[in-house]
């Protein structure tokens, strides 16, 4: 059947289908709310996240006594509003991850499609390419350009976005394949269309639900990844409030602070958690579709 | 008068890779065929999976390129058409009616696809004549707004088939078209093909491996067995004198509605083809009942066989004095 292409495995069995459209509606839910605190956060919250007040540093969250509404998620080592650097944070999170998901995506389906729709030559050139990405190491490109260039929020995204295109290039490739050898684009090459209508109009809205559930992973590494390489020192640079920078910046505290620390871990877990849920929701909903 | 299809001296070899350092294995999957179809007639390949039938469809639709031989339709190279004159000419309807149209777009879509492809049709014109092929294969314009996974396996091949015949062409290739539906629904899609060609005035090359579809629709009938045509007839003469051992194995196959009798025995033995690995000689003698002495040493002519068609076999040889006698041995015992 058709459908084979598109159903992915393990479809059949696994959670119940309440269990799955809940994980869907949690993930959505999620990276809905993060999303919205990107996006309109800075402007609710009255804090300026860059404002010092050294007077007022490490102020304790709302819930732990002493807290106050002024600072609901307490203040940082320099006195900054800690819901206003995480807000601020999650635009950072957010822009990193749909920038980087944008580019790899492009690299990754261009090649993958075009290797998997000639074949031959130009499949053994793509499937060279692949090979080279993946022996590459992310970590150290990103400190090698880092060390080379200085750090800077460009650059993160940059350089994520030209390295992990991969799994987007395999993808694409194995979906095209399978769908080259469809009945429907024989078809299309017996109506006359050309090569370009055939692989716009047949092939890529038959991979896209696939690249669709790459995107989320991908997104979801990309974050994972920016927030190491701040964390390291090699991501967006100080003073803008990176998670991955907020978290470095509170591990010398964490022991007489733990929020500090444990806030933006968790709201990095949260997101992370949020877009793989919204994923496999998103390719559970989109195969039963595809199957029946 | 042209014909509409002739095929001459096809052959094409497929290589299959069998790892990075091991030789690449050939199939044979068409060899040395040659016919021709005149205009407004169907001719019928029947044969076993694996025959070639399906890779001698794609040859002529264009869409594998032979490796020897060539294809001309309507009197003109294919090799040498125009991606789009072709498609006005030459059209298919492919057996499964789930994987031949795109899951994602609408039905009017899929059926107004050959018209946009064409770059010259206005999005007026091609809407009207969708939707006038639509009525014509029996969908309604409601219809038309879905998607193919909302119709059934019958509706579907009637997509298929407004498809292939938007353009109007006037030959259509049809690979198995029935043997993917419900029995129910192969008569109906049997009965509009046969009235689209009426009315159309259609040239039709149908394939399939179930004999009562093709005696119903085929003027004429070509057998094939690993790649080669073994036996080619009028369809009344080849159905009442299969002169093939070959042929007469294939009707003698077909399963009769009378209870008891069960699955036929036809000598066949159950050894599969390959075309991978085509027997020297005769390709049918290691299966066939009457094979003798030179039937794996010799590949046997086209002889004439009764009703103006031929047969691939030594034991239609008028001069083989072997032919006869060993055949009635083999018989007896």
């Amino acid at each position: 059947m058709s459908g084979a292409v598109l159903v992915p495995a393990g479809a059949a069995g696994g959670a119940p289908r309440w269990l799955r459209s809940l994980g869907l509606a949690l993930g959505l839910l999620i990276v809905g709310l993060v999303a919205f605190a990107a996006v309109f956060g800075p402007s609710l919250v009255p804090h300026d996240p860059f404002a010092q007040d050294l007077g007022n540093r490490l102020a304790v969250p709302v819930w732990m006594e002493g807290g106050s509404w002024t600072h609901p998620l307490g203040t940082d080592q320099l006195g900054r509003d800690y819901l206003a650097r995480l807000v601020y944070g999650a635009r950072i999170s957010m822009v990193i991850g749909l920038a980087t998901v944008i580019a790899s995506g492009l690299i990754g389906t261009t090649l993958g499609v075009l290797g998997g729709f000639f074949g031959g030559r130009v499949d053994d050139a793509v499937l060279f390419v692949i090979t080279c990405r993946l022996s590459i190491p992310v970590v150290l490109v990103a400190l090698a350009v880092v060390g080379l260039m200085g750090s800077s929020f460009t650059l993160v995204i940059l350089v994520l976005g030209l390295l992990l295109w991969d799994r987007f290039a395999v993808v694409a490739r194995s979906t095209t394949m399978q769908v080259r050898n469809l009945d429907y684009v024989a078809a299309a090459w017996c109506a006359g269309a050309s090569r370009a209508a055939i692989l716009w109009r047949e092939v890529l809205p038959n991979i896209a639900t696939h690249l669709a559930v790459v995107a989320t992973l991908e997104m979801a590494l990309a974050i994972l990844l920016e927030a190491a390489l701040s964390f390291l020192g090699l991501g967006v640079p100080p003073p803008l409030p990176s998670w991955g920078l907020m978290i470095a910046e509170a591990k010398d505290y964490m022991f007489f602070s733990p929020w500090v620390i444990m806030i933006p871990g968790i709201a990095l877990f949260v997101l992370v958690f949020g877009i793989n849920l919204l994923g496999d929701g998103l390719r559970d909903m989109l195969g039963t579709q595809d199957a029946r | 008068m042209t014909a509409a299809i002739e095929v001459r001296g096809l052959r094409r070899v497929f290589r299959v890779r069998q790892g990075l350092f091991a030789p690449p294995r050939q199939v044979v999957a068409v060899d040395g065929v040659s016919f021709a179809v005149p205009a407004g007639s169907v001719l019928g390949v029947v044969g076993e999976s694996g025959c070639g039938k399906s890779t001698l469809a794609r040859l002529i639709l264009g869409l594998l390129p032979p490796t020897e031989g060539e294809v001309l339709v309507d009197g003109r190279r294919l090799s040498e058409m125009d991606r789009r004159a072709r498609a006005r000419l030459i059209q298919p309807v492919f057996q499964d009616p789930f994987a031949s149209l795109n899951p994602r777009r609408r039905v009017k879509d899929i059926v107004a696809m050959p018209l946009v492809a064409q770059g010259s049709v206005p999005a007026a014109e091609a809407a009207r004549r969708v939707a006038e092929m639509l009525e014509r294969v029996g969908l309604s314009q409601e219809q038309g707004e879905r998607f193919p996974a909302q119709l059934s396996g019958g509706q579907r091949q009637r997509v298929a088939i407004a498809r292939a015949l938007v353009l109007r062409p006037r030959i259509v290739v049809c690979d198995e078209p029935t043997s993917a539906l419900d029995v129910s629904v192969q008569a109906q899609i049997l009965n509009l093909l046969a009235e689209l060609r009426r009315d159309l005035g259609l040239t039709y090359l149908f394939i399939s491996h179930n004999l009562a579809v093709v005696e119903h629709v085929a003027s004429e009938v070509a057998v094939m067995y690993l790649g080669r045509i073994v036996e080619r007839n009028e369809s009344e003469a080849l159905f009442r004198a299969p002169a093939h051992p070959y042929t007469r194995a294939l009707l003698a196959s077909v399963l009769t509605p009378e209870p008891g009798l069960g699955v036929p025995d036809v000598g066949l033995g159950d050894t599969l083809p390959d075309p991978a690995n085509i027997p020297p000689g005769c390709r049918f003698h290691p299966r066939c009942p009457q094979a003798f002495g030179r039937c794996p040493a010799e590949a046997p002519a086209a002889w004439p066989a009764a009703g103006g068609g031929f047969a691939e076999c030594h034991l239609l040889d008028p001069a083989a004095p072997g032919a006869a006698p060993r055949e009635a041995l083999r018989q007896e015992a």
